[in-house]
């Protein structure tokens, strides 16, 4: 009998899918890869770009500074971890477990760290707890200049990413299992360790590595308040900035991505396991009334909100400030930028186009590339390839990131290099420097969906791209927004990478602000600080006004 | 209902009316292999259940006839055309999940004609095929409606109703019916059935419930471990079931441990039964002596076949009453003995009685022994 | 849909394009300054070139000396900058050294005084104005304190200001190097780590931004911070308790330059925006700011700088501190850095 082969031209899907993902894959190259690989590469040169092996690592180690610094480094990224994890957990475990009055206020004041140029709860901490400042008795005599300040700035800023997971963790409990513990006449105490905890360790894990990592990572607070308080980041800031020795500063950079891909790994292969867990039967989990408890969450919430208000509310009140601490009346000088910075209020502007185009195109590439990377089934290869690519930038300090960028952007070869100053370049390397955290929101979502939809589409002969247009995409679009909102307001806030970028008319308010605090003019860094938080509130405020009146529209398909 | 003729499994045959057939399908995960060289035929028109537990590669198979997971070997033909390496949408085929996969956000209309507005049909002729689609599976009047606003067993039908709407040559079922509720269930099963005799569209549905299989399939392929066991009317399989394997998991059937004594003679202990035939089997070889529940009869006075037991436990099944049967002894067997229920009622069994068990010759099959496989 | 995002993004390429060439379309020659002068010196400074170079629009990339120098080195294959204009006259240095500066002397540059101009092989820089390493000492937290003023570098060794001083860390921050090195200058290799020695016990911390110590003097923060004249003077005009004082033994000090960046696309307007460095005209204007500048007929006198800084000027080379930075940076880290335990 003679075999006909089917019309082979109808795999036009698989051939999409994989020129979208080539494309995509290519992007990441780009964006990612090639730009750190400019900057590491330089790790085993010379400064005349001659191949020196591990000389330049060998050089380093024997630095007697290097293993201080390492060790600094750990410490300290654990030690936050190990403050800001319980606390966020507590804080978590009072927001989805409790019911505790203002609940949802207590969740927007806990994000205000995330709305904030990491300066900001520096010039706080300096205000407070500094040589002049009104609490800092409290520190018993510590100073606020070195690991004590380093700690306290990086707990801050870390609260509201430690506390988004474990949200998250903490609502996907099963109310089943309470249900059953309290049938069974369990003890609450005995219900929260072999319940609570255990469902909420994947959460857990993942909150102490990501909490790690972006202490590990950060230079920001360290150079500020840390002293001479060695860590990794400062180490590659003095080679960099202080010395201009853009080999050491790869040599640190690699360092820095040792521990830091470690952590990953480590929690890449905590939450593989993750996925068995949860059934799609669960019943969400309902809080019961609970007079003692709540109030003894509230009194903790209203303590760890104080704080994060009482940071903030520090740094707008500095704002105001004439001259700190000698002249502390009040006036709106601060605001009139001119004064301090040739742009004025130019930078805000520029910040906040630059921020607009990240979330636009940041948020069209990372959720589509997200789809391909998990929806499609061609070329398992290119997947996990890009899946990597996606997860690197987490692991990279924006110093190294953006340095990457001059020499990648700027090569004499690359025709790429007419953007170079421009916001183009901004915009891709911020989307790249916070690529990781919008893919993995991305990926989450995605994987909350039926992956029989593809399955259905190819049975129906619709291709996965209309697919993708009438379902997938409106069925995300609040995680859709959500990464929108967190690249907007990250591209609002971000320093080290593109302070090497920006050019004569894209300095972006965050670069503003410290060049401000540089000369002095604490105030009028604050103030604009202060801009930059209430712009943050602002969209966010949109985004839930949109999700509850717009959104709500699209989305009568989810109401029973 | 078409009267298709019984295949033989394990022969590859392609007689020229052959709808679907499967030639050498290997498939594998890493070191594991899920398919193992899998050889099947399947008339037009024919409903077919794929039957096993978890694991034992019959969605696997599924999902390679529909070319969503890509075999590693062998080839698969429909109507003829090798669509071996076709993508999915070359295949003419529609699919229904066990988690229904509706489209959370389209309507039921929609979602029905979801397959259809990619085919740029007038307006007209989606609404009216839509409407047409609905009333098949009995929810005319629900298409406003969203899939969340619908019970599971109404969801199912519009995932068949989707399924069917761009009238593809092959269905295929996944677990259709194992997310819904007993009564659900039963009710759909019935409905499923008597559509496709109507559409007489070809169907393939993959279950773990035998009784499922049993009740809706024409012919059922049994599988364990990624290898066909038997392929066979549901009256073959359940009543002359090839190996120990199918006959423990289409129904349920006790196993005797035995030494082939002759060719229709098998002992156990020290008794003998008589067994109608012991095929390939020799003189002294250990066997596995296997007995349904159902063909064990209680009945007064000594005889051939017959066993004295004494009744361990009753269990009450609604129409009958399973026993639990035990000869006394050093090496005691055990023995299932389902009992009508009307016979409970004459006889008033209790437990701890001592009775006289009949193994028809009929009945008693013998398999390869299981110890040590 | 995908059309539509393809075409957003061609949009959005376009739009950020065209805001940054918005000048080019006026006719005039942009021209890209690298500087790490003052953010409110921009503007003026801008001003008056604009005023006087006709058909030129200077454009600003301005960030601290550290941050400016390791940008303008990682952009040396393809160089952005058609000048650098305010940038410290160490980091032109090693720049001249790369060879990335061209070869230019402005045309008023004979003018200047000796110091502030380039003296190697070719010429390529021009100073502007000096900057003395200061004492910024806090007199208000003084008082309170009842401590006296120090008159010298050996005064800050005084047991009265243990935990009270702060300086930049010369790895972090040229500034800090430049006070490094002119101790070792002034007091001789010897002495002069002694003397760092003694004065580590009495550091609070080693900043790294090399703006910083004054600032937190001024602010209380701290008692004593070892910086910049124009640094201290500009946190006193604004109200700051400071005062600045020159030590007796003299200060290390660093000048603001100017060069043409080799590979310059607008050469001719880079070399007429140089010519403009060098004039009188130009001058006065840094002697707004700056206490001392390169032309000997300005006298400049901006509000709170110390007196007699011209005297205080230690002899300072520049070629002695570039090459032997690497040696002085590495025992400094040995003696002072690898002590982790913060004070």
């Amino acid at each position: 009998m003679s075999v006909e082969a089917a019309p082979r031209h109808r795999d036009r899907e698989a051939l999409v899918a994989t020129a979208l993902l080539l494309g995509l894959a290519l992007v990441l190259v780009l964006l990612i890869a090639v730009p750190l690989w400019s900057l590491l590469s330089k790790s085993v040169q010379n400064s005349n770009g001659q191949f020196v092996g591990l000389a330049n690592f060998s050089r380093y180690i024997a630095t007697p500074s290097l293993v201080a610094s390492l060790w600094n480094s750990i410490w300290v990224s654990s030690l936050v971890a190990l403050i800001v994890v319980p606390l966020a957990f507590l804080y978590a475990y009072a927001l989805t477990r409790s019911r505790m009055p203002g609940r949802g206020l207590f969740m927007a004041v806990a994000m205000t760290p995330l709305f904030a140029p990491s300066l900001l709860s520096a010039i706080s901490l300096i205000y407070i707890f500094g040589n002049q400042g009104f609490l800092k008795s409290w520190l018993f005599g510590a100073s606020i200049y070195g690991p004590v300040g380093i700690v306290i700035a990086e707990a801050v800023y870390c609260f509201p990413h430690a506390l988004l997971i474990l949200v998250t963790a903490l609502r996907l409990a099963d109310g089943r299992l309470y249900e059953v513990a309290e049938a069974l006449g369990t003890a609450k105490s005995r219900v929260f360790f072999t319940v609570t905890l255990p469902g909420a360790r994947y959460g857990l894990v993942s909150a102490v590595f990501v909490v790690f990592t972006l202490v590990i990572t950060d230079f920001g607070i360290p150079k500020v308040i840390g002293g001479q308080f060695n860590v990794l980041a400062t180490d590659a800031y003095k080679q960099i900035v202080g010395q201009q020795n853009f080999e050491m500063g790869a040599v640190v950079g690699l360092i820095l991505l040792m521990p830091a891909i470690l952590a990953f790994a480590v929690d890449r292969q905590v939450q593989k396991r993750q996925v068995a867990l949860l059934s799609a039967r669960a019943v969400p989990y309902e809080p019961k009334a609970n007079a003692k408890r709540d109030l003894a969450l509230l009194a903790f919430c209203l303590v760890i909100g104080g704080v994060l208000i009482g940071m903030l509310g520090m740094a707008i009140w500095a704002s105001f400030i004439r001259y700190w601490p000698y002249n502390l009346s009040l006036t709106l000088n601060n605001y009139d930028f001119a004064n301090f910075d040739p742009q004025g209020w130019g930078a805000y502007l520029t910040s906040l186009q630059m921020a607009a185009l990240t979330a636009i195109f940041g948020t069209a590439l990372v959720f589509m590339g997200a789809y391909l990377v998990e929806k499609t089934r061609p070329q398992p290869l290119l997947r996990g390839f890009v899946h990597f690519l996606a997860m690197l930038p987490m692991a990279v300090p924006g110093l190294v990131l953006g340095l990457g960028y001059v020499f990648f952007v700027n090569a004499k070869w690359n025709p790429l290099g007419i953007f170079y100053g421009t916001l183009v370049v901004l915009v891709a390397n911020t989307v790249a420097h916070f690529y990781t955290v919008a893919h993995i929101t991305a990926v989450t979502q995605l994987k909350q969906i039926d992956s029989e939809f593809e399955s259905v589409s190819a049975s129906l002969k619709v291709p996965f791209w209309v697919t993708f247009r009438r379902v997938t995409l409106p069925i995300s679009l609040p995680a859709v927004t959500d990464i929108a909102v967190y690249l907007f307001v990250n591209a609002l806030t971000t320093v080290s990478a593109v302070i090497f970028l920006y050019g004569p008319s894209t300095k972006l308010a965050s670069i503003a602000i410290v060049h401000m605090d540089e000369m002095g003019a604490v105030a009028a860094a604050a103030a604009m600080a202060t801009c930059i938080v209430f712009t943050a509130m602002a969209v966010k405020l949109l985004h839930l006004a949109l999700d509850r009146l717009v959104f709500a529209r699209f989305q009568a398909w989810r109401k029973r | 209902m078409p009267n298709h003729a019984v295949m033989p499994s394990a022969a590859p045959r392609a007689p020229a009316g052959s709808f679907l057939s499967i030639r050498g399908l290997s498939k594998s995960f890493g070191p594991f292999q899920a398919l193992k060289s899998i050889d099947l035929e399947i008339g037009e028109g024919e409903f077919v259940c794929f039957l096993g537990s978890s694991g034992c590669g019959k969605t696997t198979l599924l999902r390679a006839i529909a070319g969503l997971d890509r075999q590693t070997s062998g080839t698969i033909m429909l109507r003829g055309l090798d669509v071996s390496n076709a993508p999915p949408s070359a295949r003419d085929f529609g699919i229904v999940f066990q988690s229904y996969a509706l489209f959370p956000n389209l309507t039921v209309a929609a979602n029905v004609g979801y397959g259809l507005v990619n085919q740029r049909k007038p307006r007209v002729a989606i609404d009216a095929r839509v409407k047409e689609l609905l009333a098949l599976v009995g929810l005319p009047d629900q298409a406003m409606k969203y899939p969340a606003q619908l019970s599971g067993g109404q969801q199912q039908r519009v995932a068949l109703a989707r399924a069917l709407a761009t009238s593809p040559g092959l269905l295929l079922l996944d677990e259709p019916l194992s997310a819904l509720d007993a009564r659900v269930r039963l009710r759909l099963r019935e409905e499923i059935r008597a559509l496709q005799r109507r559409l007489g569209v070809t169907t393939i549905m993959v279950t773990h419930d035998q009784e499922e299989a049993l009740s809706m399939a024409e012919r059922i392929v049994v599988m364990n471990h990624g290898v066909i066991e038997q392929v066979g009317t549901p009256e073959e399989v359940y009543a002359r079931p090839k190996t120990a394997f199918v006959a423990d998991f289409v129904g349920r059937m006790t196993f005797l441990p035995g030494v082939i004594e002759s060719e229709t003679l098998v002992r156990l202990g020290d008794q003998r039964l008589r067994v109608a035939e012991t095929p390939g089997f020799a003189t002294g070889e250990l066997v596995a002596l296997g007995l349904r529940p159902e063909a064990v009869r209680l009945v007064d006075g000594a005889g051939e076949n017959r066993l004295a037991m004494r009744i361990t436990a009753l269990e009450y099944l609604g129409s009958f009453v399973r026993a639990t049967l035990s000869s006394d002894g050093a090496a005691p067997l055990t023995l299932l003995a389902d009992l009508p229920f009307n016979v409970m009622q004459d006889r008033a069994y209790i437990p701890g009685q001592a009775v006289m068990a009949e193994l028809p010759a009929g009945a008693l099959r013998v398999f390869p022994s299981r110890t040590g496989a | 849909m995908k059309q539509g995002w393809l075409a957003g993004v061609a949009m959005g390429l376009v739009l950020a394009m065209g805001w940054s060439n918005a000048a080019e379309a006026q006719g005039r020659t942009r021209i890209t300054a690298y500087t790490a002068l003052e953010n409110d010196q921009l503007q003026p400074f801008k001003q008056a070139i604009e005023a006087d170079v006709p058909d030129v629009e200077i454009a600003w990339v301005r960030d601290s000396t550290g941050v400016i120098t390791s940008r303008f080195l990682a952009e040396k294959d393809n160089p952005r900058a058609d000048i650098v204009l305010g940038l410290a006259a160490t980091s032109l240095l090693l720049f001249e050294k790369l060879n990335l500066l061209e070869e230019y002397k402005p045309a008023g540059a004979d003018a200047l005084k000796p110091a502030y101009k380039d003296t190697s092989g070719g010429y390529t820089w021009t100073g502007m104005d000096a900057f003395l390493a200061v004492v910024c000492f806090n007199t208000a937290e003084a008082g309170k304190d009842k401590i006296a003023a120090p008159t010298s570098w050996m005064d800050l060794t005084k047991p009265e200001f243990k935990g009270k001083v702060v300086m930049p860390h010369p790895a972090s921050s040229g500034t800090g190097y430049l006070k490094v090195a002119a101790w070792l200058q002034i007091m001789g290799e010897q002495a002069g780590w002694a003397y760092m020695d003694k004065l580590h016990e009495n550091i609070a911390v080693y900043t790294h931004s090399g703006s910083a110590p004054c600032v937190q003097a001024a602010k209380g923060e701290r008692l004593v911070g070892i910086g910049f004249d124009m640094r201290g003077a500009r946190e006193k005009t604004q109200g700051a308790p400071i005062d600045l004082i020159l030590p007796k033994e003299g200060a290390g000090w660093d000048m603001e330059a100017t060069a043409i960046v080799k590979g310059s696309k607008n050469l001719a307007a880079a070399k007429k925006v140089a010519d403009w460095v060098a004039t009188k005209k130009a001058n006065e204007l840094y002697g707004k700011y700056y206490a001392l500048v390169a032309h000997p007929d300005v006298k400049s006198a901006p509000p709170n700088y110390p007196a007699d800084a011209e005297v205080k000027m230690a002899k300072n080379d520049f070629t002695w501190m570039a090459e032997n930075r690497e040696r002085i940076l590495a025992e400094w880290t040995k003696r002072y850095d690898s002590k982790a335990a913060p004070r």
